[in-house]
């Protein structure tokens, strides 16, 4: 075993000044450029930036019960069930069209690991990454939230951030 | 007495139980909440608590209120007897070492003439505990954590007994109030303006006994017996309910403790110059009697300047592996005492 190597005098007194630092830092009044790096959580709340994966929200109308996003999840904590309706034809006298429609949209947040493979995944732009945080429940089953739930989450998505200078636009239709 | 009231015996006694008790939990409770939730977590560039009282200033309330709610558990296969009592030794070490430490001219519990002695004899019983507690709890984190406990204490002892003999050497006695009156009525080459704390000449010896004391703490640099990332807690592992909060309060109490006696061998105790109000070194009696209040003041302003350095350094390092702690100890500290040791013997004659 080689010797070990000795504590250096200058390295120790330098670290002592580290932390002596960072408390004179901690203890300087806020107006002065001072404070602690943390934040009293329910007193005050740090902004999560703006891509933040906090809860997944579902945009209903865009959903068309595919699947994809049940089937790719790692852990199915997804839950969709749906059926085909008639709805009236685009132009007069056409035949009517079959639309898939929603009946049940649930995600289990005890099971989700949010890896955001479903939001990814789905063709339709019907599933987005909230920053919304504060959902938790006292109870284990009361985190599964249906889609109603998810809808409502859809309205604390943030908008979509620009696109960069000389990024390819998507074409439409 | 203090006040210059004749208290009965039994009046006495109760006056000292109090005394003790408060002097060692004072200074626990001003360690914990003063360094130990604060200075750590403004260190860590937190806040610490806040929500219990004002700045978080009853939370130790709401820790001892917690502690003693929990289940009194003690493991299957564990030796029930000797691990009931094993927090209860090392506490009973920590009340014994503040038997000895002098507040004031008059306020002390025993004026004691072998104290330096016995405070290092006592000091060790806590030793004891830890080894009691390591063995008994059939738990091989907590025997690993015993037995380092023990060899880290025992290798730790020695440069404190010899940092501590220069103190001794040069005031020649070993009586704790003694060595205060010496360091209050000496003079500095003639000039007595600030008397002669024997921080200026035991500077190496303070040293040593500073680090020596937070190897007994087993504070972090040498928390190679409670480590927790290996031995879970150690010889606290198998600890719950207040038996640990009694570990708990042992721990920063002894940390107190120990600030005390290092102020009375080092920076002058609880006395102030008695060149500034010509009071008589050999005769205690001409001291004002104001000092049995302001003295324990100022040993507490002491106390904590000197935990407020043990917290910081504690802190601020990572720890020692168990082969660098031993060599530590036996390598470095105890040649350097020696040699200082040595030398104040020389000047002690030489002057």
């Amino acid at each position: 075993m080689p010797a070990p190597k000795k504590p250096q005098v200058p390295g120790l007194i330098k670290g002592l000044g580290v932390t002596l630092n960072t408390m004179a830092q901690t203890m300087k009044p806020k107006k002065f450029g001072g404070g602690a790096a943390t934040v009293q959580y329910p007193h005050e709340k740090e902004t999560p930036p703006i891509r933040a994966r906090g809860v997944i929200a579902l945009r209903e109308d865009n959903c068309t019960a595919c699947m994809l996003c049940a089937r790719s999840c790692p852990d199915w904590c997804i839950y969709i069930e749906g059926h085909k309706e008639l709805a009236p034809p685009r132009r007069a006298g056409g035949a009517p069209r079959k639309v898939n429609k929603l009946d049940r949209f649930d995600i289990d947040y005890a099971l989700c690991m949010y890896c955001g493979i479903c939001v990814e995944v789905c063709p339709f732009d019907a599933l987005f990454w909230s920053p919304e945080y504060e959902y938790s429940e006292p109870k284990i089953a009361d985190l599964l939230h249906d889609k109603s739930k998810l809808g409502e989450w859809m309205e604390t998505v943030p908008e979509a951030p620009a696109l960069e200078a000389g990024a390819e636009k998507k074409k439409g239709k | 007495m203090i006040l210059a009231v004749d208290l009965p015996y039994w009046a006495q006694s109760l006056l000292r139980v109090l005394g003790g008790t408060v002097a060692v939990l004072l200074p626990a409770g001003t360690i914990v909440y003063l360094f130990l939730f604060k200075m750590m977590s403004f260190m860590q560039s937190r806040l610490g608590p806040m929500e219990a009282g004002p700045y978080g200033s009853l939370q130790l309330f709401a820790e001892v209120g917690k502690w003693l709610q929990k289940e009194d558990i003690s493991p299957a296969m564990a030796d029930k007897r000797i691990f009931r009592m094993a927090p209860l030794v090392v506490l009973v070490s920590t009340f014994l070492l503040v038997a000895v430490v002098p507040f004031g001219p008059d306020a002390y519990f025993t004026d004691f003439d072998a104290g330096v002695f016995y405070m290092l004899a006592v000091s060790s019983i806590s030793t004891l505990g830890i080894l009691m507690a390591g063995w008994s709890s059939a738990n091989k984190y907590s025997l690993l954590g015993g037995l380092r406990a023990a060899g880290q204490l025992i290798a730790y002892e020695l440069p404190m007994v010899l940092a501590v003999l220069g103190v001794v050497i040069q005031a020649g006695t070993m009586n704790l109030q003694h060595i205060v009156v010496k360091q209050n009525s000496d003079s500095i080459f003639g000039w007595d303006g600030i008397g002669n704390p024997y921080i200026f000449t035991q500077f190496i010896g303070f040293i040593i006994f500073m680090i020596a004391v937070q190897a007994e703490l087993t504070q972090t640099p040498f928390d190679m017996p409670i480590a927790e990332s290996e031995l879970v807690s150690g010889y606290m592992t198998e600890y719950s309910g207040f038996r640990f909060l009694i570990f708990f309060i042992a721990e920063f109490a002894t940390a107190g403790v120990f600030a005390l006696i290092a102020s009375v061998l080092f920076l002058g105790g609880w006395g102030v110059p008695f060149s500034w109000f010509g009071w008589d070194a050999a005769d205690t009696g001409s001291i004002d009697n104001w000092m049995n209040v302001v003295g324990p003041l100022i040993m507490v302003t002491k106390m904590v300047v000197l935990a407020g350095i043990i917290m910081w350094v504690r802190f601020s390092y990572p720890r020692f592996r168990e082969d660098q702690l031993q060599r530590f100890a036996w390598k470095v500290l105890i040649p350097v005492s020696l040699v200082n040791i040595m030398l104040t013997a020389i000047l002690k004659v030489a002057f």
